[in-house]
């Protein structure tokens, strides 16, 4: 078990990798979905809804499929330039977990937006501060603060789904574990070990939650 | 008796029957499914192909009665030392690595591996030796310099856990990059759409998948066998011994089952089989 420690270590880079730039992008698309969300056009509003509708409502699994081998098998696909991006399972799975997490995001952001009472927006119209301001100086930090909790969940819900980027060929931690098995043959063992790395990563993101929940109650 | 009495009465009963099934004499086959024509599904579900139908000749040769159990291929040996079935029919070679944990009977078959591309590819026009065995090291030496030229810098993908990966990951067509799947529906797939230049796996795996799907899949280079490639197809068994009744029942079951590929041998039951199912006598 020792000998496959550093190859499970350096897989754990891996998953970081995806695990990061997944919840990059998929802060950004949660928050573009969350504004239109709050958005008073019925269309936009709509669209955002059936958008984390779709991706909330399907397995993570499915979704990346879908994206892997559902859309290789399109011919017209092939000829675009999009497959020099879809041809590398490393894009699909960051593509199927950023719109996965960013559905995700996009409901969280918006119930910390509603939370914003009405009240304080007002307040701040009536000193003469413009809205740009406003949303930037008022509903952003209470969005986020407020949003805190539910977003850590997220992250510990994503660092395990990257676990399915094995399925499409992708050596991540739990890729490599498998590998690891398929000549040893010692699934117990191996899985404990990547279990382990899994718990370790999830106690290191409770924490920074933990302690930026923190900080902001005293800010 | 009360009702109470009368329910844990049942209860125990039912716990036996349902354990002693689980424990009764029903030699379990562990098979894949997913490796055709070695072992497949058909469209409602039902396990079939070359090994599902000698494992029936097997049993009934020995009239044991056996049941045909699905299991996915990466998790195939593990399954097997966790005593969720006897024996192993996967079209799994026999090799040194494999016999490091398990046993294996004599072998049934034997068929040679090959890489694929697709149609228009630029290794298709590769021009090698009809057939290599790595039996000899010495004298597959200029095939697999060759063979390491042309493919430098290609993607080949494989199955996990298989002759083939090892073989790529051997070192001996150099370095390669290997992508490793789950099933070999899954590289197939990931041929056909160009992620892979390449693929290896059993030669009849790609002309099965060809016919079936209409793709232009092609065969080019050497057909492949020995070394790496194991000494044919056999059936994976537990290592028994005599310490302990389970052990025991495992070699019995090794020299039953020996004996039952010897008599299906001579009365040409698995040639007619594979003739059937690969369309060539893969027997051995």
């Amino acid at each position: 078990m020792i000998e496959s420690l550093p190859k499970l270590l350096n897989a754990t880079l891996t998953t970081l990798k995806l695990l990061s730039l997944s919840l990059i992008f998929g802060l950004i698309i949660g928050l573009i979905f969350a504004l239109m969300r709050l958005s008073k056009k019925k269309f936009i509003n709509n669209f955002s809804y059936g958008f984390s509708y779709i991706f909330r409502g399907t397995p993570l699994l499915v979704q990346i499929f879908i994206i892997y081998f559902g859309l290789g098998q399109i011919e017209y696909l092939r000829s675009t330039f999009l497959w020099t991006i879809l041809k590398e399972p490393y894009w699909c799975a960051i593509i199927a977990f950023s719109l996965n997490t960013g559905a995700y995001t996009s409901e969280i952001l918006r119930s910390a937006f509603q939370t914003i009472k009405p009240g304080m927006i007002e307040a701040g119209k009536s000193l003469g501060i413009s809205s740009k301001i406003i949303f930037y100086k008022i509903q952003i930090p209470i969005a986020i603060k407020q949003s805190l909790p539910a977003y850590g969940n997220e992250i510990i819900l994503m660092l395990k789904g990257t676990s399915l980027a094995s399925t499409v060929t992708l050596m991540d931690l739990t890729g490599v574990a498998k590998y690891i098995i398929s000549t040893t043959f010692k699934p117990v063992e191996v899985f404990i070990v990547a279990g382990g790395i899994y718990l370790l990563l999830t106690f290191l993101v409770h924490n920074l939650i933990k302690f930026s929940e923190k900080k902001m109650r005293t800010n | 008796m009360s009702k109470l009495q009368k329910l844990f009465i049942s209860f125990v009963t039912i716990s036996f029957l349902l354990i002693g099934n689980a424990y009764s004499d029903k030699v379990r086959i562990g098979t894949e499914g997913a490796y055709p024509p070695w072992n497949a599904k058909d469209s409602s579900g039902n396990l079939i192909g070359f090994e599902v139908d000698l494992a029936k000749e097997l049993c009934s040769i020995l009239k044991h009665e056996c049941t045909i159990v699905e299991q996915d291929w990466d998790g195939m040996i593990p399954a097997l030392l966790m005593r969720k079935f006897d024996l192993i029919m996967a079209g799994m070679s026999i090799t040194d690595e494999r016999l490091k944990t398990i046993n294996f009977s004599q072998g049934y078959a034997d068929e040679v591996a090959s890489l694929a591309v697709m149609k228009g590819s630029s290794l298709e026009n590769l021009q090698t030796v009809e057939s290599l065995s790595l039996s000899n090291k010495n004298a597959a030496k200029k095939t697999l310099d060759q063979l390491t030229k042309a493919l430098a810098g290609k993607t080949i993908g494989v199955q996990t856990g298989t002759i083939h990966q090892n073989f790529l990951e051997s070192g001996d067509v150099g370095n390669v990059t290997v992508r490793k799947y789950k099933t070999q529906d899954e590289v197939n797939l990931d041929l056909a759409a160009g992620r892979i230049d390449a693929a290896l796996a059993a030669a009849v795996a790609f002309t099965d998948y060809a016919a079936k799907s209409k793709k232009p899949v092609v065969l080019v280079g050497p057909t492949f066998s020995g070394g790496a490639f194991g000494n044919g197809v056999g059936i994976g068994i537990r290592k028994g011994d005599n310490s302990s009744t389970v052990g025991k029942r495992d070699a019995k079951l090794l020299k039953d089952f020996n004996r039952a590929i010897d008599t299906a041998r001579k009365k040409g039951i698995i040639s007619k089989l594979a003739i059937k199912h690969f369309g060539f006598d893969a027997s051995m």
